[in-house]
């Protein structure tokens, strides 16, 4: 038992854990809208889009998650526009604002000289450096986004599998769309400290992935996924501490390794 | 003025999408409980105007009113069973879960189930046959038991009109006789049902009245009175063909793709 508790001892690894554990389980719920309703590319696209929100926030020595907050819920509702009544097609939108808002970003990092070393933490997260303060800020957001799943879940459920029918019930449908997206690009703000914005789509898309191979119900996909963002975590950080790895990267691989499990107990039992 | 003998009256609408108008200054009235067939040629309208009948779609000008109301007064009174290409087919619902998204206007969007939403739900599926398939996914289900959930979702939303888009396209017989006696159901219960199809028989052997559209009202009434020579001929144009003795219509119908989506099916 003692590996177990080991890494417990250093309070930078408590933080770490529990801002991870928070995170894996409100990506893997969020994600389950990610992969039900085809966004996976714009969940991707949202967490490089923030980019320039933090480097401005980092610049000016604002609170990143403020500043990448601002720039993901700007960039949600710009998609949003671009997109009414089919004006640009989605995907093409996302194109081009994850495009021009990595460029921007990348821009205003480089004009700092510690450089390198920024970049690599925004972009794939600095587990080990989350704060007390911190970790009230992730999991305050994170409690008000489940909140807001929890008490929407019939409306997201219905505009999601029959928006025709969230119509004819008088649901106001453009709203309920863009309040999921800004619940997304807040996911992704929340996830922008353990994961970065490169691991951020992985973890928003694998752990939910994987629970729509196990389940056939929408309450219980989300649970599963939950589960499993929450396991990839806690084996992730274990694996990062004791082999001295990146640990944004050790969650997504152990959450890739649960997928590659998952996917094949399917093809087994569908033999 | 009074409203009461109509539970649907259709004063003067025109509908369209952009500057296109697909329905031409259109009005009817339906007495509440009829059985109304609405026939004409591909594109003639039929989908466009039960987008408008749900407020789907907005009307251009004139006025519907249901219960001598305006559309939207009645929150559910309008059930609609889509065309089938219109549902992801994929997601993780079972059947019992997709007719109890036809309880949530009258429960509310943040209550639980009651017992009589879970009884509406059951008594709803057994009434379409398929009780036994409650908690199969939505997508294992065959194409004609599929309409039949939906059908199920639209008798547990206790509409007062029901509209279904080519229910009888593509599908099983037991489907077809399964929807038909729900139509004779519903009449009994005063629900008005109103049904596009391209089963001309149909629509003149099972229905009350006939609606027959091309972009703009053709004959409305009883279908003897409605299926003459001359109506069909402006409603068909070229492909009424008339012999001696009696008329043909070549038709034209375009069933969706049943194939495909069972193929899809049986990949998993």
């Amino acid at each position: 038992m003692n590996w177990l508790l080991e890494p417990l001892a250093y309070e930078f690894m408590q933080h770490g854990l529990l801002a991870s554990v928070i995170v894996g389980v409100l990506c893997a719920v969020m994600g389950t809208y990610v992969v039900l309703r085809g966004m996976a590319f714009l969940g991707d696209a949202m967490a490089h889009a923030i980019l320039p929100g933090v480097a401005i926030a980092y610049i000016f020595k604002g609170d990143l998650l403020i500043g990448a907050g601002i720039a993901a819920v700007a960039v949600a509702l710009i998609i949003g526009l671009f997109t009414k009544d089919g004006a640009v097609k989605e995907d093409t939108a996302i194109g081009i604002l994850f495009a021009a808002a990595l460029s921007l970003g990348v821009a205003l990092i480089s004009t700092t000289q510690t450089y390198t070393v920024d970049l690599s933490h925004i972009l794939f997260g600095n587990v080990l450096g989350v704060s007390v303060s911190d970790l009230w800020l992730i999991g305050g957001l994170s409690f008000a986004i489940l909140l807001t799943v929890a008490l929407l879940f019939k409306p997201f459920l219905v505009i999601s599998f029959d928006p025709v029918l969230a119509a004819t019930l008088r649901l106001p449908v453009e709203l309920l769309r863009n309040l999921m997206l800004v619940l997304l690009a807040l996911t992704v703000v929340v996830s922008l400290q353990t994961a970065g914005v490169s691991l951020a789509a992985a973890m928003l898309v694998t752990p939910a992935a994987t629970a729509y191979l196990l389940t056939r119900r929408l309450l219980p996909m989300m649970f599963v996924s939950a589960l499993i963002g929450a396991l990839s975590s806690v084996v992730g950080l274990y694996l990062s501490y004791y082999f001295n790895i990146v640990s944004g990267s050790a969650i997504v691989l152990t959450a890739t390794a649960i997928f590659l499990l998952g996917f094949l107990w399917k093809r087994i039992k569908s033999v | 003025m009074t409203h009461t003998p109509h539970r649907l009256e259709v004063q003067n609408i025109s509908i369209g999408y952009g500057d296109k108008i697909i329905m031409h200054d259109l009005s009817f009235q339906v007495p509440h409980g009829s059985r109304v067939a609405v026939v004409g040629p591909n594109g003639a309208g039929k989908s466009t105007l039960f987008k408008a009948l749900v407020g789907l779609l907005p009307l251009k000008s004139g006025k519907i009113f249901i219960h001598g109301e305006a559309l939207g007064v009645h929150k559910d009174c309008v059930a609609y069973v889509p065309q089938r290409e219109e549902v992801d087919w994929h997601f993780p619902v079972t059947v019992n879960d997709v007719v109890m998204m036809g309880r949530f206007g009258q429960t509310g969007w943040l209550n639980r189930a009651s017992a009589y939403d879970r009884g509406m739900v059951h008594k709803s599926l057994e009434q379409m046959g398929i009780a036994d398939l409650a908690e199969h996914s939505i997508g294992q289900l065959s194409g004609g038991q599929q309409q039949r959930a939906f059908l199920a979702r639209a008798i547990a939303q206790e509409p007062h009109i029901l509209l279904m888009d080519e229910p009888f396209t593509g599908v099983d017989a037991t489907t077809q006789e399964t929807t038909l006696r729900l139509l004779d159901h519903l009449q009994e219960r005063e629900v008005t049902a109103i049904v596009s199809t391209h089963d001309l028989n149909l629509a003149a052997s099972r229905f009350d009245l006939v609606l027959l559209l091309n972009h703009r009202l053709i004959a409305f009434g009883k279908p003897q009175e409605v299926f003459v020579k001359e109506n069909l001929a402006q409603a068909f144009g070229n492909s009424l063909l008339v012999m001696e003795g009696g008329m043909m219509l070549v038709d034209e119908c375009c069933p969706p793709d049943e194939e495909h989506h069972h193929h899809h099916v049986e990949a998993e």
